[in-house]
């Protein structure tokens, strides 16, 4: 095949699909054993310094928030990143523990930009590799199918391309130009989920993101749901089960997992903490205030919800509008 | 009496009048939103908002915060996921697609990643998002951005998101789906398009209070102007009842 141009930067996690066929083959186990555990246990297990992370949805949006901010707690050093950028991002750069990011955006929308990770690219601290939204879930797709790379019509023509380690071919069937998606594995992919049961059978309600491909993207898959149901009822509805427990290392449960970010039908998203937090992250001094208070502080998901307040809590759940 | 309004109501009213045909729209995170949610309450209730992270059809009942939170799917009459939708544009079943940036050159190319180098930028952006695969894959896409010299500009700092790329028949080169690209530019002041055989930007019509030659001003590139330019209507009374009342009573955007 014909290349027809290469982006400029390095793969930061190589497209190894033998090493995940042997990987999978030797570490996935098919055995229905209970893997509920809390946070520090999760993290302690499954992530090392070093490991390529990939959190989903975003943030905002159904997002293992108790996780990342383990993760920060154990300080985790020298991760490299996969996705959105907002708080699951913003946390472990604050905190000094990321070396680099296969990145899309890095705002928080409607509440404007953030100021953690202007600091941490603007000094040069953080590398940044770019691409789109599709083309990360493409990546995370091509390496769910085990192959190698993945064609697809986005980048093509455009800086974003020359700054992320795709690559244009001649397609041999067609003659037309197509950016080739090196499949991106995950040392850890971490997702929050509305239910689960203790073997990691998992059900998520509403879109579902990209949480099907990752799930199958992942060397080490560590999932954290609002509700631990029985197998019993996970089996009366198969087909509601999107991540299947033999994918699945860590079942943490976590209620208001998500929060400062909502959890469709279940509860809304606490614009007030959000606001609170970016007002800290304009500077360095104040992000580390709040990172102090809210991450370091509370050492386990209860804690941090205690610190919240149950008042608080109810009334995100009050407020949601359910279906 | 004239009503009065802000640069961004009128943006909004303008991008809504753009689809009082639409079929289907991608929908990004800001102005767009507010656009789409107009035009279905006050033109076209059949339109059909996409949101990239997998809602299509909802009610728009609320206005979203984001473009992956639960109102982009309340009462929707579909919640899949990212790689659903961004096939269903790369099979061309999306017809006009939403878009912002910090700088736009002639042929509509947007950056909205860094102002400088990219690996020591001088103001590190959001960086793509979806706004690439739109850029790339739908049909028709639509830019809404403040009209500043600084920001009209001969040449991007960052092509985060193709226009027109760089001549006409660029993207067709580059291998992106034929037939695709720039429709029009709703700004503060004017409503571009392009020009059909050279692809590069041409005035259509200026806004109220606006002139010609403002808008000439406020371009950092030639831009093709017509003999006869014609004129955006005002926000209407009804189009800014419905817009505050009844699409951001809660005055998250506007």
């Amino acid at each position: 095949m014909e290349i027809i141009e290469s982006g400029h930067e390095e793969l930061l996690q190589p497209p190894d699909v033998e090493g995940f066929r042997r990987w999978l083959k030797e570490n996935k186990s098919p055995a229905l054993t209970d893997k509920v555990m809390d946070e520090r246990e999760a993290v302690k297990r499954f992530i090392k310094d070093g490991d390529y992370l990939g959190v989903e949805l975003y943030g905002t949006v159904r997002c293992p928030m108790s996780v990342v901010r383990e993760v920060v707690r154990q300080g985790k050093k020298k991760l490299r990143l996969a996705g959105q950028g907002l708080l699951e991002i913003d946390f472990p750069v604050a905190a000094g523990l990321v070396e680099s990011m296969d990145l899309t955006y890095v705002g928080y929308e409607v509440l404007g930009l953030s100021n953690i990770l202007r600091r941490a690219t603007e000094s040069g601290k953080v590398k940044l590799v770019e691409w789109s939204n599709a083309a990360m879930a493409w990546r995370f797709k091509a390496a769910a199918m085990g192959v190698p790379f993945i064609p697809v019509r986005s980048m093509l023509g455009t800086d974003t391309l020359t700054y992320s380690s795709a690559k244009v071919v001649k397609d041999p069937f067609t003659g037309i130009h197509v950016t080739l998606l090196p499949a991106l594995i995950l040392d850890v992919g971490i997702i929050h989920v509305h239910r689960a049961d203790k073997y990691g059978n998992a059900q998520i309600d509403g879109i579902s993101g990209f949480a099907f491909e990752m799930a199958r993207a992942s060397k080490r898959l560590i999932i954290s749901t609002e509700e631990l149901i029985s197998t019993e009822e996970i089996q009366r509805y198969p087909e509601r089960t999107v991540i299947p427990w033999f994918l699945v290392d860590a079942v943490v449960v976590a209620p208001f997992g998500s929060h400062p970010g909502e959890m469709c039908y279940c509860y809304e998203r606490d614009q007030e903490h959000l606001v609170e937090f970016l007002k800290a992250a304009e500077t360095e001094e104040t992000t580390q205030q709040y990172l102090r208070k809210y991450v370091y502080g509370p050492k386990t998901h209860q804690a941090y919800l205690d610190l919240i307040g149950r008042d608080r809590l109810e009334a995100l759940k009050r407020a949601n509008k359910g279906r | 009496m004239m009503a009065e309004y802000s640069p961004t109501e009128l943006m909004i009213c303008i991008a809504a009048r753009l689809m009082k045909t639409a079929r289907t729209a991608f929908i990004g995170t800001g102005i767009p939103m507010l656009a789409a949610s107009l035009a279905k309450k006050l033109y076209n209730p059949d339109l059909i908002a996409i949101f990239e992270f997998g809602g299509i059809g909802a009610s728009l009942e609320d206005l979203p915060r984001a473009v992956g939170e639960a109102r982009t799917f309340y009462r929707a009459m579909v919640a899949t996921g990212i790689c659903d939708v961004m096939e269903t544009a790369q099979r061309g079943l999306i017809e006009y697609g939403f878009l912002g940036g910090a700088q736009i050159d002639p042929y509509g190319n947007l950056n909205t990643t860094v102002i400088g180098p990219h690996d020591k930028p001088k103001v590190r952006l959001p960086g793509s998002g979806g706004a690439n695969d739109v850029g790339s894959l739908c049909w028709h896409t639509i830019a809404i951005m403040k009209h500043e010299k600084k920001r009209f500009i001969e040449k991007v700092d960052f092509v985060t998101t193709p226009g027109y790329l760089s001549s006409p028949g660029g993207r067709e080169w580059a291998g992106l789906p034929a037939g695709t690209g720039p429709y029009r530019v709703v700004t503060d002041l004017a409503l571009l398009g392009y020009d059909d055989e050279t692809k590069r930007m041409k005035l259509l019509a200026i806004n109220p209070g606006a002139t010609v030659e403002q808008v000439i001003e406020n371009t950092g590139f030639e831009l093709i102007v017509p003999k006869t330019v014609a004129q955006n209507e005002p926000p209407s009374a009804d189009e800014l009842r419905v817009l505050r009342t009844e699409v951001d009573p809660g005055k998250l955007y506007i």
